[in-house]
């Protein structure tokens, strides 16, 4: 049987090693792309200070970038070292995905990598132009991939059961690939990374224009990364509306959750500004509403509702219902596969059988569930309504104060004064955590919105673990927050260090070797 | 596509996850081998840095071998991926944060100066060429044992071993022969790449390592002859649907040479294993470093496919219930999966492979002092 213990931990491990390898991929995406336009510029002026951007940013890139591969080995083996079920059940679909990822993406990308680091002397400049943007392609198309595959888990198109591998089995690989949900994530996580590249070049340079150093250097870097970032900015927010959403019951969840609305409201909705959710009435006070707003984004239509989380819970309740019979004629059909009737049943409901799994929790006999068990499990479809409710809208509102600063930054490097002000430049270090924040806060309201499933409808959470013991969890949940925690202060200590070094750092060779003559560790 | 039926694609799964396999022993062996060899072939700071960079430009991406072989098990054996990594979940554990080190080493250890500095993470950097290698070994040891694990009706695994488990005398004799097997391929690699007391040092490294292995290899061959291995006795369609509970399995002692009696060809596969490494030797010996590095890529060849011929159709057996074994014929994807991945890696593996080989000819030649000193990026 499924140790819970073991379920909540491998949970917090999963939440806090992507959290965690989240850190360092959003400023692969935007710097790989920005040591892109960098280098193009320096081979169509051939002007040297280009290149030396390229390679400044690009020593700090690779610094991030050791981090991003280190840390992303462990989000590949967790699937099957703590969530084996899942593995099995939906591997034939999800492990699709995540193996091309390696081979068209993470090859491509790790592979040229080495010869931005190390070709710069031995390959014509369009040759090392060519493998940078190659780079740069490699770990967005490892993004697309990813991506597609953590869209199916959200909206999981293309795919039915066998009751015979009791798995989920591909029915169409186009389903999954288009899978609209998959190119909306792709869009707007791929934009952040870019908004967090250009944040990074920018309060790296505002800071170096505020210590009077490398200006010709500082203004040019935030010259590029005030129009990158102003239109990635935007491509945020126009792309990652929730208008992806809407594919599904589960997803509907999600929006409701995201608003903490209760009840179906006549369209078009209003968009909750503020307000207190309160779980145990079921309500939302002191709720400050913009009228229209929500039911025209979520459904880009004035005439379509949006469901409240009451009346989706119903529904759930319903499919439930269903996914009893799903579940009953399933093992009628293992122990007489040549029962017609429970076939036909099991046909009939086989959408619902995920539904019918969530009762796992209560009762082992899903068939002999109480109304009570079924209304508990019901309920256990409505994620973490404020905590989506507050995460959301802070992410919201830092994607709307990088279209303000970038707009800003442009205006002002359009006007050639991007030196002048140094409030603005202060301002610009002080945000440079905000893209960090915001892209956590984006997966939070991902993959917890998503919850109780890890594929929505399909398998629920706690059945998806492996069968380990808690004592095994606990050993690795601990080995990782000490060991990734070491790994962070490495990070900090040596960024903020060639931060400071500077561009000028390049002229003087480090870094360099020591005691030659003399034995290393003697 | 018809003429690839089900069981001609599992087939050509299995014998894709052997080239993939081999493809990261190969690959990622030697810059591992490298990792093993690095405290023990070069003494000063500027020594260890030839190492480093020898390898510095290419393990990021011959890791991906390792990344891919991993993405391949998931989507075309998920029952196996599912057993293996959450069964081993301790071992797998050690191996991550193994793997772990090797990035940010070879990042990170030369951006400071500190003599403690580089020294600790020379051997982070050790650790993270010997764990994997060793721990990869013991995993083979243990899939030719059988692992204790069994399966339910619903096809939830449970695994009834623990971490110390897997550490008996067969495993570890496996996992030696692993560790010296890409201590040897390291050693030749490196033979090619450096100069002067380093490369000396490489090769004869690499003469020793090539010898051990032929002895390891050889008492591992003999002590398999004799382990109780797996039959499948009864009921097992090759084309339908996979579900591992539909057989019978018998355990036999001598049943892992049932492949060599009934098709004496596959004996090449330890034939290769064993000449190879001999050829090896010689070659390192005799100073024909590059001749030592293709033999030696020839012996990993062959003592991967050893372990590959010796259990099919097993992929891991269950020595808790042996009917719960993952073979070939009931762990796999459906047909539509195995299709759509075998197109992809018909399509993207000779491109990989293409530019693969036109980034070790842009970064062909040795390494030396004053290049690892006047370039900027080097580690």
């Amino acid at each position: 049987m499924i140790d819970n213990a073991a379920v909540e931990l491998s949970r917090l491990q999963f939440g806090l090693t992507a959290m965690y390898h989240f850190l360092f991929v959003p400023l692969t995406l935007g710097l790989s792309v920005l040591l892109g336009i960098m280098e193009s510029v320096y081979v169509m002026t051939g002007r040297v200070i280009w290149r030396d951007m390229t390679k400044y940013w690009g020593l700090l890139f690779g610094i991030n970038f050791a981090m991003g591969v280190a840390t992303g080995i462990t989000m590949e083996f967790q699937f099957g070292t703590n969530w084996a079920y899942y593995s099995h059940y939906v591997g034939d679909i999800f492990g699709v995905p995540l193996a091309i990822e390696g081979l068209m993406a993470f090859f491509l990308e790790a592979s040229f990598v080495g010869l931005f680091f190390f070709g710069w002397d031995r390959m014509s400049k369009l040759g090392h132009l060519t493998a940078t943007w190659l780079v740069a392609l490699g770990s967005n198309l490892s993004a697309l991939w990813i991506l597609v595959a953590n869209g199916w888990m959200q909206n999981p198109v293309g795919a039915v059961f066998n009751p015979r591998s009791m798995r989920m089995e591909v029915s169409s690989f186009a389903d999954v690939l288009f899978n609209p949900v998959a190119q909306a994530k792709f869009v707007h996580t791929v934009s952040a990374g870019y908004v967090t590249g250009a944040v990074f070049v920018m309060a790296i340079s505002a800071w170096f224009l505020l210590k009077g150093r490398n200006s010709e250097f500082a203004k040019r870097s935030m010259t590029v990364a005030a129009s990158f970032g102003l239109a990635s900015a935007l491509s945020v927010v126009v792309l990652g509306d929730e208008s992806g959403y809407t594919a599904s019951l589960n997803q509907q969840m999600k929006v409701a959750a995201i608003e903490a609305m209760w009840e179906t409201e006549p369209a078009p909705a209003s968009f909750t500004v503020f307000g207190i959710p309160d779980l145990a009435a079921r309500e939302t006070r002191y709720a400050v509403e913009v009228p229209w707003m929500l039911g025209l984004v979520a459904t880009r239509s004035f005439d379509r509702e949006v469901p409240g989380i009451k009346p989706l819970v119903a529904l759930s309740e319903t499919r439930i219902r269903n996914g009893m019979l799903a579940y009953g004629a399933l093992q009628q059909v293992r122990s007489h596969p040549d029962d017609s009737q429970a076939k036909a049943t099991l046909e009939a409901q086989v959408k619902d059988l995920g539904y019918g799994l969530l009762l796992k929790r209560y009762t082992d006999k899903v068939t002999d569930a109480t109304p009570a068990q079924i209304e508990k499990a019901a309920w256990d479809t409505v994620p973490n309504v404020p905590a989506l409710f507050w995460s959301f809208r802070f992410m919201v509102g830092i994607g709307f104060l990088f279209i303000a600063f970038f707009g800003f930054s442009f205006w002002l490097s359009a006007k050639r004064l991007l030196d002048r002000h140094p409030w603005f430049l202060r301002l610009t270090v002080l945000i440079l955590p905000l893209p960090w924040i915001s892209s956590e806060l984006g997966w939070f309201v991902a993959e917890n919105g998503r919850q109780p499933w890890t594929i929505d409808g399909i398998l629920p959470t706690f059945l998806s673990a492996s069968s380990i013991s808690a004592g095994s969890v606990w050993l690795s949940l601990g080995g990782f927050v000490l060991f990734y925690s070491a790994l962070a202060v490495v990070e900090l200590f040596l960024m903020v260090k060639y931060i400071r070094l500077g561009p000028e750092a390049e002229a003087s060779g480090l870094p360099s070797t020591v005691g030659d003559q003399a034995r290393a560790g003697e | 596509m018809d003429f690839l039926d089900y069981a001609t694609l599992r087939v050509i799964w299995w014998l894709l996850l052997g080239v993939l396999l081999i493809g990261f022993a190969i690959m990622d062996g030697f810059d591992l081998g490298v990792g093993i060899l690095l405290p023990f072939v070069a003494r000063s700071d500027g020594e260890r840095r030839i190492v480093i960079n020898s390898v510095g430009p290419v393990w990021e991406g011959n890791q991906v071998w390792l990344i891919l072989g991993a993405g391949a098990i998931f989507a075309a054996w998920p029952a196996v991926y599912a057993a293996a990594f959450s069964g081993f979940y301790l071992a797998m554990f050690v191996v991550l944060c193994s793997l772990i080190l090797r990035p940010v080493g070879f990042k990170y250890r030369s951006k400071l100066e500190g003599r403690r500095w580089r020294s600790a993470w020379d051997w982070m950097l050790f650790l993270g060429g010997f764990v994997p290698a060793l721990i990869f070994g013991v995993a083979v040891g243990n899939a030719l044992l059988g692992a204790p694990f069994a399966f339910d009706d619903t096809l939830r695994m449970t695994y009834h071993g623990s971490f110390f488990g897997l550490l008996s005398p067969f495993a570890l004799l496996c996992g030696l022969v692993s560790t010296t097997m890409l201590a040897m391929h390291g050693g030749t690699y490196l033979a090619v790449k450096a100069e002067g007391p380093v490369a000396a040092r490489a090769r004869t490294a690499a003469v020793f390592a090539a010898l051990l292995l032929v002895l390891l290899f050889a008492v591992a061959g003999a002590w398999t002859a004799n382990l109780e291995g797996y039959r499948i006795s009864a009921g097992l369609a090759h084309d339908a649907d996979s579900n591992p509970l539909g057989k019978t399995v018998l355990r036999e002692s001598g049943a892992w040479l049932a492949n060599y009696h009934a098709m004496p060809w596959t004996m090449a596969a330890p034939a290769m294993g064993l000449l190879g490494a001999l050829l090896a030797c010689l070659a390192a010996w005799r100073r024909r470093e590059v001749g030592a590095f293709l033999a030696s890529g020839v012996s990993v060849f062959g003592v991967v496919a050893t372990a590959g011929v010796s259990t099919f159709p097993f992929i891991l057996p269950s020595a808790f219930d042996p009917a719960s074994s993952l073979t070939v014929w009931d762990a796999s994807s459906s047909r539509t999966t195995l299709l759509i991945m075998l197109i992809a890696v018909v399509l993207l593996l000779p491109v990989v492979i293409a530019y693969t080989a036109f980034i070790y000819r842009v970064l062909r030649g040795k390494v030396t002092d004053r290049q690892v000193e006047s370039d900027h990026f080097s580690y």
